[in-house]
């Protein structure tokens, strides 16, 4: 557990300072461990365990935005799940339920716990839609194409920084979308 | 949208980098606080007689009280912008301008006073302070709402309350230049009040705004 906190630290530093392999691998690393602590929090109220992938993408995307609140002095883990406790405490609020969130529910994870089914996540889908044309065709590429920056700007001939100013308004307004629901 | 999409997503967005906290609530501060001062100016203005007051130790102690507690609010609602912060030692800095009151009053009780406590304690612009401080803060408040918001409080009305506390100690500061009333015990029980009051707007506008 050590160990792995202090390589999420790492890498996390990493990222802040501009790695952005670094980060894919950090924010790949992250999410079973996210996707595990959701299904206990989701059983815990009695809900639906194949839903955890909603709040994991709710988690992704608070983090993403908000990891300038970040101190690259302290370790990643305690922030990352009192983000991840948050978030949770938010979609078991939506669906009407009593707040039981237990503390540990993040802070342990059984390791090689069984990968069980999960449900595709919707809710980002559903709210791309509401999205301006141009920040939606942008995150699609991104996003669903696998193109990269330069080849997204070429494609819809947009400077490059264009695409990166419309694919970070696309993902702040799908977060307060999000949030707002 | 798949997650593995959404990650990759992510991090081709990296090259994005928010600012600090600190920086976005100072800026906001800075856009509000003319309003306020405006609101100041128009409306209640700096006492005549403030060459002379400025002699009297109690004049200045209401300054040294609201600018404490105005700093006192900036740095705990900076440490609560993180996600993983608690309050614990941090609600101690806010005791540092209930201290220094403390201190005011005892101070008080030391000289021989021309007029009686209660005297003291009701003053005479009782109604004007706890009008102007909520109604001056408001503006402050609501660029230190719009601050915050950049940060990730877990908790967001205790976050707002702090906030209501931080625009109170900065909209008590430019009142306390007007009011002619300099007791420690007027301090003490009126702006307290206003301050709570503001506190608890704050709090109920929090608990809104500054859910991430």
């Amino acid at each position: 557990m050590r160990e792995r906190d202090d390589e999420w630290t790492g890498l996390m530093r990493l990222a802040i300072s501009g790695d952005n392999a670094a980060y894919h691998r950090l924010l790949k690393a992250v999410t079973p461990v996210l996707r595990a602590a959701a299904r206990r929090g989701l059983a815990r109220a009695g809900q639906p365990v194949d839903q955890s992938e909603d709040i994991v993408q709710d988690i992704l995307l608070a983090v993403h935005l908000k990891r300038h609140t970040w101190d690259t002095e302290a370790p990643f883990a305690p922030w990352l799940f009192a983000i991840g406790r948050n978030k949770l405490i938010d979609a078991l609020r939506r669906r009407g339920r009593r707040i039981f969130v237990n503390i540990d529910d993040f802070a342990e994870t059984i390791p090689g716990e069984a990968v069980a089914e999960t449900a595709p996540a919707g809710e980002v889908a559903a709210h791309l839609q509401s999205l301006p044309a141009r920040q939606r065709e942008v995150l699609q590429s991104i996003a669903v194409d696998s193109a990269s920056i330069r080849d997204t700007a070429a494609k819809f001939s947009m400077t490059e920084g264009a695409v990166r100013v419309a694919l970070h308004r696309a993902l702040a307004s799908l977060t307060a979308k999000l949030r707002e629901q | 949208m798949e997650t593995d999409q959404l990650i990759r997503t992510l991090a081709a967005d990296n090259s994005q980098r928010a600012r600090p906290v600190g920086f976005v609530l100072a800026l906001a501060l800075v856009a509000a606080a003319p309003v306020s001062i405006l609101m100041f100016f128009m409306t209640l203005g700096v006492r005549p007689d403030v060459m002379t007051a400025m002699h009297n130790p109690f004049f200045d102690l209401k300054f040294a009280v609201t600018l404490a507690l105005a700093i006192a609010a900036i740095a705990v609602s900076l440490h609560l912008s993180r996600p993983e912060a608690l309050l614990r030692g941090w609600a101690l800095l806010l005791l540092v301008p209930a201290g220094l009151l403390a201190a005011g009053i005892g101070g008080e009780m030391m000289v021989p006073q021309r007029l009686p406590m209660m005297t003291r304690l009701v003053g005479q612009n009782s109604r004007v302070c706890m009008t102007a401080i909520p109604l001056i803060s408001l503006p402050l408040l609501a660029g230190a709402l719009i601050g915050l918001r950049h940060g990730a409080p877990a908790h967001p009305a205790v976050a707002g309350a702090i906030a209501g506390m931080l625009s109170a100690g900065l909209a008590a500061t430019m009142y306390a230049s007007h009011c002619t009333d300099d007791s420690p015990l007027f301090v003490a029980t009126w702006y307290s009040v206003a301050t709570a009051l503001v506190a608890a707007i704050g709090a109920l506008a929090g608990s809104r705004v500054l859910r991430f």
